[in-house]
């Protein structure tokens, strides 16, 4: 069975349907960000936004500027990523690439995946 | 980086053979290729255990046992609750106030007679999960916390089990299979649990029935693969949903080489107190409401009496729509971990905070205490305990 190649292409595509219906118009480094469920209430109920930044750090930056109180969610009191917090770009968890020095490309796909316990 | 692992091989040796009885009853599974008898007889031979019997637990054991997993463990100590019915459809209304794991077992035995059901009615913890899951081919976890879930996964890399995970809340769901000898373990994916009342449990920020039905759906599916060696398991793969999108998408979950458990150089080689590592409460909270705590009674005699206070309920508003104690403003807690709820406390007043069930009044109190609200106080049992004690006749949630 193929696994690596066909993934990706799956996933771009899938990407680039999902930025296709926000509002804003591309400009230079617009990267689509999926908010979960539970960090909604910063984000009006929205469960994708847009905002533009190079690297993880900017896009948090532009993130909480748009919707303050996020940043604290995802990052903790000294800057660093939270542990129970999983940050993707497109396919790639950021702590096993550059973290928040991660290039978020124009029309890359962040997630927030927080660590959720319940049953 | 490795490619994730496509095949391995069934968990379980088949059985001997299957009785008449029994390929009447698989013949929708005998008939397709890749399950066939080989599959069944596998199935038949297997021992899965859910731990828990709630939301994930429901569907899990039900279908388990339909598909004809041969033995059925099941570890709750807990009762049924009214509140369990809207998605704990293992249980029935006649078993409100029976104990769940007997009420497991008996919807198990009447979906399918041949299973052997085991019980384990106690509470999982360090001193009895090595003995209860060497019993046991794979583990599939149905539990409502972190320090259980954290307990679970530590326990199962230390046996090499494989671990069918799975986590709701509200409409998102999460799936996996945890196991280290072939992938990443739960700590490789969340090294650390999120700080005490950071992440709101089921029971306060409430879950969509039908999406444990949706999680729990995978879970087996997932048990089944495995048990049978069809197809490519979620292992190094993270599954997750959102009931209101209706999108089911698959991330990459890395084993990591500095993980606690399964790394390379692992700093926890046994099981360790996992109460502890999760915590519930905070300890700034505990310290908070240490001599400020007061019960339902001594709150109704403070309003009998017309004392000066003023009531802070910290619950969501929808909780608040369901039920409320007379007076009380609402200021949900976020407002005061993020906002300027603050300020909107009355400086004349004595401050009384309360939420369901005092963990999150707790931490708000920590709080408020801190911005100089000295005499600030919380109710220990919530708006659950007033509604037991002061006004029986409004619900509880």
């Amino acid at each position: 069975m193929p696994t690596g190649p066909a993934d990706q292409s799956e996933q771009s595509e899938q990407s680039e349907i999902r930025t296709g219906p926000t509002q804003k118009e591309p400009a230079a480094m617009a990267v689509t960000v999926r908010i979960p469920t539970i960090l909604r209430t910063y984000t009006g109920g929205a469960a994708e936004v847009a905002v533009e930044g190079a690297n993880l750090a900017a896009v948090i930056d532009a993130l909480e500027a748009a919707y303050p109180g996020i940043r604290a969610r995802v990052l903790d009191e000294s800057g660093r990523l939270r542990r129970f917090v999983n940050v993707y770009v497109n396919d790639d968890d950021v702590r096993f690439t550059e973290g928040l020095a991660t290039e978020t490309k124009d029309g890359a796909t962040l997630s927030i995946i927080p660590a959720v316990a319940g049953g | 980086m490795s490619a994730a692992p496509v095949k391995l091989p069934p968990l379980v040796e088949p059985a001997s053979e299957l009785t008449v009885d029994e390929v009447r009853r698989y013949s929708r599974h005998l008939i397709i290729p890749d399950v066939a008898m080989d599959g069944q007889k596998r199935l038949k031979n297997a021992r899965v255990l859910c731990v828990g019997a709630g939301g994930l637990g429901s569907p899990a054991l039900m279908y388990l046992a339909a598909a004809g997993v041969g033995t059925l463990g099941v570890i709750e100590f807990d009762t049924v609750d009214e509140s369990n019915l809207q998605r704990q459809i293992i249980h029935g209304q006649s078993d409100i106030g029976r104990s769940k794991a007997q009420s497991a077992r008996d919807s198990v035995r009447e979906i399918n007679p041949y299973v052997n059901v085991v019980l384990h009615e106690e509470r999982l913890d360090s001193e009895n999960v090595m003995e209860i899951f060497s019993q046991y081919d794979l583990i599939v976890d149905g539990t409502d916390n972190f320090a259980t879930r954290y307990l679970v996964n530590d326990a199962c890399v230390l046996l090499n089990k494989p671990y069918v995970w799975g986590s709701i809340y509200r409409f998102d769901g999460q799936a996996a299979v945890f196991w280290s000898e072939h992938g990443p373990c739960y700590r490789c994916l969340y090294p650390e649990p999120p700080p005490p009342g950071m992440v709101p449990s089921c029971a306060e920020g409430g879950v969509l029935g039908v999406l444990c039905g949706s999680i729990g759906a995978i879970q087996v599916t997932e048990a089944i693969k495995l048990l049978t060696g069809i197809g490519e398991p979620l292992v190094g793969r993270l599954m997750i949903y959102d009931a209101l999108e209706m999108t089911y998408r698959t991330v990459k979950v890395r084993k990591d080489p500095e993980c606690a458990v399964c790394g390379k150089n692992p700093t926890v080689t046994e099981l360790i107190d996992y109460e502890a590592f999760c915590g519930a409460v905070s300890e700034e909270a505990i310290e908070a409401a240490r001599d400020s705590t007061i019960t339902p009674a001594t709150l109704k005699q403070w309003i009998d009496a017309g004392e000066n206070i003023q009531i802070i309920d910290v619950r969501e508003p929808a909780e608040y729509q369901i039920v409320s104690i007379p007076g009380a403003t609402l200021i949900p807690k976020n407002e005061f971990i993020m906002g300027d709820a603050l300020s909107k406390l009355p400086q004349d007043k004595r401050v009384v905070l309360h939420c369901k069930s005092g963990v999150r009044s707790a931490e708000v109190l920590a709080l408020v205490k801190a911005a100089g609200f000295s005499d600030a106080v919380h109710v220990g049992s919530g708006i659950v305990g007033w509604v037991n004690q002061i006004e029986p006749h409004k619900p509880i949630y």
